[in-house]
């Protein structure tokens, strides 16, 4: 049954569906929704609800709840995201399954609370100290949050990592009509948990130390096979150029909304534009330039950021085609018609 | 038309996001596209508050109604001084008059007045002004039917607080009788 | 005939211990282990390690462990016991990671009243970097931070763990004692056999302050050390039950 619900709250419900055993998280806007309701519901599902003394306690909690096996979320906006990096440098360590949603803000510093993208290097590039990344996924709307959290669930167990997912105020505060229904389990061997049961089995260690340089350098190199299993199987991206789009606009999260009215202003003047929005920020898909129709002859990049995932797109495109720019940061938003100018001016040979 | 785009905007308690939800929620029930975006943040203590709806009948883009507003609900005068210039040509504007005395300023736009605060004072309870602004919808709109109304008020309240439930109907009610 | 008069705890595992000479970490790994053999509850223990000289904890007792980033171990507890309730769970803190960095996670594990049990062993100083000065590094003590000594008018007098936790007022059970010498390890386990006992009848949050040594951060024999702890470390650091709301243990 379709219901109205705001994308934080159904960030929420999903988890708990998708077998979310316990919360961990400190208040920061725009996310309160989520521990608010996760305080109430994760609670009356038989799950632990912290609020944490700070997001570095709440990260930790994630790390003590995932070692024993269960399903662990945690949520933050961006400057709470930069002090879980410790957590999620540890987790990714220790190889611990984890999600961490991060309704993100304008900053840097305190900034504001308004929408923006200035985290994408945070969160694509590692986050915290050492040879690691977390899978990233980037929803547009309410229910692809809900797929995604049920996906990053899985993602989290099946390659032993923690994985993040970005929203920002828009999709966390705005309400869609959207379904949430249990999906298949997948089976995912833990028998790794430290839950106490030394009597029947050796005993089990969650670590990231290893001082033996050979057994650390093991360690991230398998860690980094993984990696590829997941640049294999879990790359995501909404690919909508078309054979004769003259230009294609790349963008991701609840701001690429408005590139697709953008897509649709350049219809009604005459240019034909196709929208490129990476689900998955780590890993990127790259692959998704090197296949685009002969007729696309110019990349515009939009982004809530003074041009971050930009530079990714300058790998994928490779230099082949030009490669511009157009962002609002602050919190300030672009309107459909500010990204059908700067398209309309770039394909009119203006720029 | 194939989208609408609503903002509504008020006082803080004025049930601005309320009616906002509760419109979304009649077009959920009729299987429309739609989206409901409340402003967040400093501005909701105390101050001005606005939600953008957008109903539609294919994928909705940005749900952002800051520019481009078909409709706009005006509950105050700041809401009036904000957002009647980013209404457009030839859309409308729902004033609570009870609040709003001045007269609205574009004769390109078309002006729907109603005493919505003092109708829901005589019906005893002022925070139903809002339901007597939904009347507004009713008369000058497609998007939805009084028995629309009446089927998510029910779906709302009855089974907690069916008395409000009959509070509200009555407030659109009067909305209506106010407008013939 | 001969018969078994001592052995090794089995709550210990086969892992050599990496503790330098003189140093009371070993003899505490040993009290805990004892306990919690005893107790019976072993097998379903998980000890949260530290960063600091008992990093390497988790190797050190038979039983499951969590390497915790410093000084969050309180907060990995908390996580851990939340999702297993009926499992047992300490973490072993030295005084910088307990007293300095992880403040924040000890005064709120604390706060929150969870029920899990705090081994947290005073040195006065920083032992695995190399000797620096830590928050209860006494006055005048020298280290390599404080190389003229502690000075109270800038670094402000030792902190009182012991004290400051026992004012909280959801702690269960709050106690300090001592590690130099035979009576005072015999006090030193039954404050810990009652933690876990706590902790095994869901009385809540306790806390054992053990007074360890250091003899290479000291610049001690071990000897001295042990003398140290009698004649410097408890006056200023007085032993006893600070708290003790658990009842019948």
């Amino acid at each position: 049954m379709k219901i109205l619900m705001k994308g934080n709250e159904a960030i929420c419900e999903a988890a708990i569906v998708a077998g979310c055993k316990a919360f961990f998280g400190y208040p920061i806007t725009p996310q309160n929704e989520i521990p608010e309701y996760m305080s109430l519901n994760m609670v009356k599902a038989g799950g632990a609800f912290v609020q944490a003394e700070s997001e570095i306690g709440a990260i930790n909690m994630c790390y003590g709840a995932s070692a024993s096996g269960v399903r662990v979320m945690t949520s933050s906006s961006s400057p709470g995201i930069a002090l879980k990096q410790e957590g999620m440098s540890y987790l990714a360590g220790a190889n611990l399954p984890c999600v961490i949603v991060n309704v993100s803000r304008s900053g840097p510093g305190l900034g504001g609370i308004l929408p923006a993208q200035g985290d994408y290097f945070q969160m694509t590039r590692g986050g915290g100290n050492g040879d690691y990344y977390t899978p990233v996924y980037a929803p547009f709307s309410v229910q692809e949050a809900i797929d995604l959290i049920f996906k990053a669930f899985d993602v989290a167990d099946l390659y032993r990592t923690p994985v993040q997912m970005v929203a920002d105020g828009m999709l966390g505060q705005m309400m869609e009509p959207c379904v949430i229904e249990p999906r298949a389990a997948i089976n995912v061997d833990k028998s790794w948990a430290t839950d106490g049961n030394s009597g029947k089995r050796p005993r089990n260690i969650v670590n990231s130390l290893n001082l033996s340089a050979e057994g650390l350098e093991q360690m991230n190199k398998e860690r980094f096979a993984r990696y590829q299993e997941i640049k294999k199987n879990e790359t995501m991206v909404d690919n909508r150029v078309k054979d004769g789009d003259e230009i294609a606009i790349v963008a991701y999260g609840a701001p690429s909304r408005v590139a697709v009215n953008a897509v649709d202003e350049l219809a009604a003047r005459g240019i034909k534009a196709g929208l490129i929005r990476p689900i998955t920020l780590w890993p990127y898909p790259y692959d998704v330039f090197q296949n685009l129709p002969s007729s696309v002859k110019n990349i515009l990049v939009c982004e809530l950021s003074m041009g971050q995932m930009l530079d990714d797109v300058k790998i994928g495109v490779a230099g082949r085609l030009p490669v511009h720019f157009y962002g609002r940061c602050g919190g300030a938003i672009f309107e459909p018609a500010e990204i059908a100018d700067a398209a309309e001016k770039i394909v009119r040979g203006g720029a | 038309m194939a989208t609408t785009r609503i903002l509504f905007s008020g006082f803080g308690g004025q049930g601005i996001l309320t009616l906002g939800q509760l419109i979304a929620s009649i077009a959920l029930n009729k299987g429309k596209e739609v989206t409901w975006m409340p402003s967040y943040g400093a501005e909701m203590r105390g101050g001005t508050a606005n939600c953008s709806v957008i109903i539609s009948d294919k994928m909705i883009g940005s749900p952002i109604t800051s520019t481009n507003i078909d409709i706009l609900c005006a509950m105050n005068i700041p809401s009036i001084v904000k957002f009647l210039d980013n209404v457009k040509p030839g859309g409308q504007v729902y004033v609570n008059s009870s609040i709003v005395k001045e007269p609205i300023d574009r004769t390109d736009v078309e002006a729907v007045l109603l005493d919505a605060t003092n109708i829901a004072n005589k019906l005893g309870n002022i925070r139903v002004a809002n339901m007597v602004m939904l009347a507004a919808f009713l008369q000058k709109t497609d998007l939805f039917t009084f028995g629309d109304v009446e089927e998510v008020l029910h779906q709302r309240f009855a089974e907690k607080y069916p008395q409000l439930a009959a509070l509200n109907v009555d407030a659109v009610k009067q909305g209506l009788e106010a407008l013939a | 005939m001969s018969k078994i008069v001592y052995e090794k705890s089995r709550g210990l595992s086969e892992t050599q211990l990496s503790y330098c000479p003189g140093c009371t970490h070993g003899i505490i790994h040993k009290l805990i282990a004892e306990s919690l053999v005893e107790l019976d509850l072993l097998e379903r223990t998980i000890v949260i390690s530290p960063v600091g000289c008992s990093v390497m904890a988790y190797d050190f007792f038979n039983c499951d462990g969590i390497q915790a980033s410093h000084g969050r171990a309180p907060a990995v507890a908390t996580g851990l016991k939340r999702t297993n309730p009926d499992k047992i769970v300490f973490t072993y803190q030295g005084d910088g990671d307990l007293a300095a960095i992880g403040t924040a996670e000890i005064v709120h594990a604390a706060h929150r009243g969870d029920n899990i049990t705090v081994i947290f062993v005073n040195n006065a100083i920083y032992g695995m970097t190399g000797g620096q000065m830590a928050p209860t590094t006494l006055i005048d003590m020298k280290t390599s931070t404080s190389p003229l000594g502690r000075v109270e008018a800038l670094t402000g007098k030792p902190l009182l763990v012991s004290e400051l936790l026992s004012q909280i007022p959801s702690t269960t059970y709050i106690e300090r004692v001592a590690s130099h010498d035979v009576p005072h390890l015999n006090k030193a386990k039954r404050a810990v056999k009652k933690a876990f006992q706590y902790q095994a009848q869901g009385k809540g949050f306790s806390m054992v302050e053990i007074l360890g040594t250091c003899p290479i951060g000291w610049n001690m024999t071990p000897t001295d050390a042990m003398g140290f702890v009698k004649d410097t470390m408890m006056p200023y650091f007085p032993l006893g039950v600070y708290k003790d709301e658990g009842g019948e243990a």
